[in-house]
Parts: C-alpha cells; structure tokens; sequence
C-alpha cells in the first residue's frame, strides 16, 4: 500500500488535468478568476495557451464551454461549487445540459470546510441542484488517488460531468495499487451486517475512521464509499439493504437534494428499509477553521461514530 | 451582388416569411414579429454569406450560426428547410408532441441547428467558446450570433462581450435584430437601451449599423466585418418587427401570438402578392 499523503481534492484536480492534458490536445480549462483557489493555475502554468481565464463571470464561462463542446474540445470549467452550480445553474441546465454538451463542471471549496470564509461560500447544494439536470453525472471523490482516476474517468465519458472539490487538505486512503474507478460503481471499504454506512466525498476518511472504532466497540458496520452520486449505484444500495437492514448515509451536503435522498429513493423503491441521513440539517454554515467546523456539524470522525451508535439503538 | 442575385435573395426571404407564418400558425403559438424582423438576415446568413453544406450539417470546418433570440426558430427552420437541411413540411409541425422542430431551437435533433437556445443571454456565450475553439484548432471557419435588441438587457449578454473583446475573438460577428420592441412594449420604455452601438464599442468592438431589411446593406456590412482584425464585430442592424406582414408591423402585441384562420390567410396573401410582385 502507497504512503497516505495528505492533499486537498482540488489540488489534485489540478495535477490530474495536468497529467492528461499531455495525452490529449482537447482538453481546455476555464476559470471565472479562482485559479489559484480551484488549482487550474496548475494547468495554467504548464498549459498556458490552452488555459481561458474568464474573469467573475461564471455565466458566461459555462456558456463559453458549452460553445467549446459544440465544437470539439473537451472543456473543464472550474469555479466554486457556489457559483458553477448555483450562480450558473440556469446555464448549465440550458446550455449544457439539454443539449448534452461535453462540458466537465468542476466545482471546489464545496461543503462547510471551506472555513472562515463562511455561509456565503460554504456550498451545501451543489449536489441537489446538479442532480435536477437529466443527464449531468455526478462525481465526489473521496481522496487524491479517487480524484485523479475521477478526472481521468469524465475525460472518458462524453457528455456533461460535475465533480466536487474540497478546500481542506485530507489524508489519501485508497491504495493506488489496488485501485480503479468506474462511474456509477460504489466501492465497499468495510464489509459488515448490522448497518451499511455509505458516505460520499471528503468525509468518507472520517466514516472509514469511525466505522473501524465501532467495530472494536461491537458494531460491526459495512461502509460503501459512494463516489458517483448520479447514476447512483442501486445493485450496492439494494444489496446492503437486504443484507444489513438499515442504512446511515453521511454527506457534507444539506441532508436535502443529496447523498442521503439519493439513496433513499433507491431504498424506497426497491427495498424498503429505514435511511438515516447525517449530513448539514438544512441550515447555512458559518465561518471558522474548517476542522473545527466539521466537528461542530457531527462530520469528523466522532461525530460519525456517535450518531451511528446512536441510531443502531433505534 | 448582382441585380440577379439581389432578387433571389428577396424571393428567398419572402419564402422564408411564409414558413414562418405557416409554421407558428401551425404550432398556434409561437413568436413572428421577432422571427419576421430577424428573417432577411438569416436568409443573407444561409442563401449568400456561410459555408455550410445541408448533406453535411456536422462539418468541422463550417460557419457557425447561434440564434441567441432562440423564441425566432421559425424563421431558422424556414431557413434551414429552404437551404435543404430538411423538408419543409417539418414545418407544419413545429411545437407539436413528437416534432423535430421544438419551441426553441434543439441542436440535438433539428439538422443545422448549431446552438441549443432560447434562455437569453446564452447564446451568444457558446458563440463565444465556438470562435475560441477555431481560434484553438487555426480553423478559418466564422461564427455568426443574433441576438435579440431586449436581450441585451440580459447580464450575460456583456460578460460574453468582455470576454469576446479580451480574447480578440475577431472571428465573431454579433449581430442584434434591432426591431425596438420587446414583450412589455419599447425596449426604450422597458430598460432603455439607448446608444447600443456606444455600449458595444466601450465594451472593444468594432460596430456597424445597418438597415436589416436591405441585403446590399448587409452585405456591405458583413464585408467589412471581415477586414476587421483584433476585436469582435458588433452589428446593429435596424429592423421592422412584423416585417413583411402588414397588421403585424411595428405592432408589440404580435411579439408572441399566432394568427388566427382569417389573419394567417391576410399574412399568406400578402406574402404571396410580394412573391409574385418579385417573379414578375
């Protein structure tokens, strides 16, 4: 197993669009003014001519890259999860969306980790808004190495993808050797029969850390990392929900519109079973340092663990 | 152009009139009065002025045509139904369930259509990416966006424009169907958009005024958009909302209403005493 290394997803973004742009000639990266933030300055610098600054205007960005689909490149867009898909969001239903353009969104500083700079920049809702376009595949990866095979993957795939970027640097977990992504395929991190914990994105780790506790305490949980949350991966879903009876999903993402509905509706339809969603409350954030804040909102590892524990006495 | 020519484009304009009516009289609703401004520049666009190919409507290196004002597709499918890229009688089931030809422009199922619009102010973005994309590849190939003279009211209208400037994008023409009339009545009385041409120069284009009704004057204008290097094209092309169809000139209410039985045959008859006044 590789060393844990500790990178923020977006800085991974940045590497990973670095690393393909070398094979491939088509790929274009636009910013609205946040490079130095999303880490597109990373391709900036070693792709200068195939970099678009487009200045705060996330609108036109979006429609920009939907021209550049139109006509044969593979455009990545990147801002703030805010504003590529909420500031934008009318944009990416219309001018990319309908008419399926290959338009990659990605959108960074998602989630209450942003930190100090607080509510207005703190997306909890990106996923609900990009789950409501027909068509738009949604990515979340939980680590550097998930992130690298992600990017890799939406290059693959045509037609539009949005993919989620965390500000706050994480510690890898996956094995890069052991490794290997496919859209809509959850991967089984722990097995176990008394729960299934499925967590998406940058609190997988703390899931992970939090299931591995509960199992020395006597619960033995499985844990699924959903990194693809449209299509949604239901034969994972269905089959942890016959084979362990309840289900704890854990996002960073209003418990509305995400992971935890995502899941939910597969479960409903399929094979009922009680669906117990820890994620933000439907409330805005508020400023502070990423970690502490992750831990007021019940996302780090203890607060994970305590609500799981909680809710297998139900 | 020669008088020859000259006439050919008048009688293809006048077609191209009729499928509009006939298709928004069809489809029962739809939007003439802007489509009938729009229509003497769009037949100029796809009768004299772009290389595109009906049997080969993907081709890389094509002209680029986004109609940003997507609400005036009937005028488009007219024009692309008469240049070939499909049969007319598509026409007469525009808007309907099932029909290729959707309320507003569809790029995935209508044959010439370049852009997916309607939502205003997005069109002229994706015109934007598609001249940077020729810019990318050393293609020659021109882009062509219209835009509605109320549209501009739309923010996104002057981001693309800061961003078609800053990128020298000199292979883009935006041409703005300047009919002065939008849904609630005057685009002056709505939001004022006086001095448009100054608008546009201050945000670094080159800009040209025209009469959108004259194709020598269109021509001439898209001619000298050509000569120009550095920096986007802006042309303000001055029209007649309706034109062509006597009631429904200068008349705000016909921005989104189809004739009746009665109004579509008075439009048709018009259109026809034009036609053959010009085969004469």
């Amino acid at each position: 197993m590789a060393e844990s290394i500790k990178i923020a997803t977006r800085e991974s973004f940045g590497k990973a669009l670095c690393e393909l742009a070398k094979e491939h000639d088509d790929i274009v990266v636009l910013d609205a003014d946040l490079a130095a933030a999303t880490k597109t300055e990373i391709f900036k610098k070693a792709y200068p001519d195939r970099f678009f600054d487009c200045g705060i205007a996330e609108g036109n960005m979006i429609g920009v890259a939907a021209g550049l689909a139109a006509a044969g490149k593979v455009p990545f867009a990147a801002s703030f999860a805010m504003f590529a898909t909420g500031r934008a969001y009318e944009q990416v239903r219309n001018s990319v969306g309908y008419p399926r353009l290959n338009v990659k969104i990605a959108g960074s500083h998602a989630g209450i980790s942003v930190g100090e700079d607080g509510a207005t920049h703190q997306c909890c809702e990106d996923i609900a808004l990009m789950r409501t376009i027909p068509g738009m595949v949604i990515l979340n990866p939980a680590d550097h190495y998930e992130m690298i095979e992600a990017v890799k993957a939406a290059y693959e795939y045509n037609g539009p993808v949005y993919i989620r970027l965390g500000r706050l640097a994480i510690d890898s977990f996956n094995d890069p050797d052991n490794y290997s992504f496919e859209i809509g395929k959850g991967i089984m991190l722990e097995d176990g029969d008394d729960c299934t914990v499925i967590a998406t994105g940058l609190v997988v780790y703390e899931a992970l850390k939090a299931v591995r506790e509960l199992k020395e305490k006597g619960i033995n949980a499985r844990l699924i990392n959903v990194h693809t949350i449209k299509p949604i991966d239901k034969d994972i879903i269905i089959k942890a929900a016959k084979e362990t009876g309840k289900i704890i999903t854990v996002e960073e993402h209003n418990v509305i519109g995400g992971l935890g509905e995502a899941v939910a509706a597969v479960t409903a339809e399929n094979c009922p079973v009680p669906v117990y969603r820890i994620g933000v409350e439907d409330t805005f954030g508020h400023s502070g340092p990423a970690l502490g804040l992750l831990a007021e909102f019940g996302l780090d590892k203890d607060g994970i663990a305590g609500k799981i524990s909680e809710l297998m006495k139900k | 152009m020669n008088k020859s020519e000259l006439l050919e484009l008048k009688k293809t304009a006048c077609k191209v009139r009729q499928w509009t009516v006939e298709g928004v009289f069809n489809a029962k609703s739809g939007h003439p009065g802007g489509s009938l401004s729009a229509a003497d520049i769009m037949t100029y666009l796809y009768f004299k002025e772009m290389n595109v190919d009906p049997k080969n409507p993907k081709d890389p290196k094509r002209d680029r045509f986004v109609l940003s004002k997507g609400h005036c597709c009937p005028a488009l499918y007219a024009a692309l139904a008469l240049k070939g890229f499909f049969p007319t009688e598509e026409i007469k089931s525009l808007r309907h369930i099932g029909a290729m030809l959707q309320g507003h422009p569809d790029m995935k199922n209508t044959p010439g259509v370049d852009m997916s619009s309607g939502s205003l102010g997005q069109g002229i973005s994706a015109a934007c990416g598609m001249a940077l994309s020729a810019k990318l590849g050393g293609d020659s190939y021109r882009v062509y966006a219209m835009l509605g003279d109320g549209e501009c009211e739309e923010g996104q209208v002057w981001e693309a424009a800061m961003f078609a400037s800053h990128y020298k994008l000199d292979n883009l023409v935006a041409i703005v169907d300047y009919n002065g009339l939008q849904i609630d009545g005057s685009v002056e009385d709505v939001a004022g958009l006086d001095k448009l041409n100054e608008k546009f120069t201050a945000f670094g284009f080159e800009v040209f005024e025209t009469d959108g009704h004259d194709f020598e004057q269109i021509e001439d204008t898209l001619n000298k958009a050509k000569e120009v290097k550095g920096k986007p094209v802006a042309v303000i092309a001055k029209t007649v909302k309706g034109k062509g169809v006597s009631y429904m000139e200068n008349q705000v209410g016909w921005h989104g209403k189809a004739p009746n039985e009665e109004q579509y045959k008075t439009a048709m008859d018009e259109l026809d005493a034009q036609l053959k006044a010009l085969e004469a």
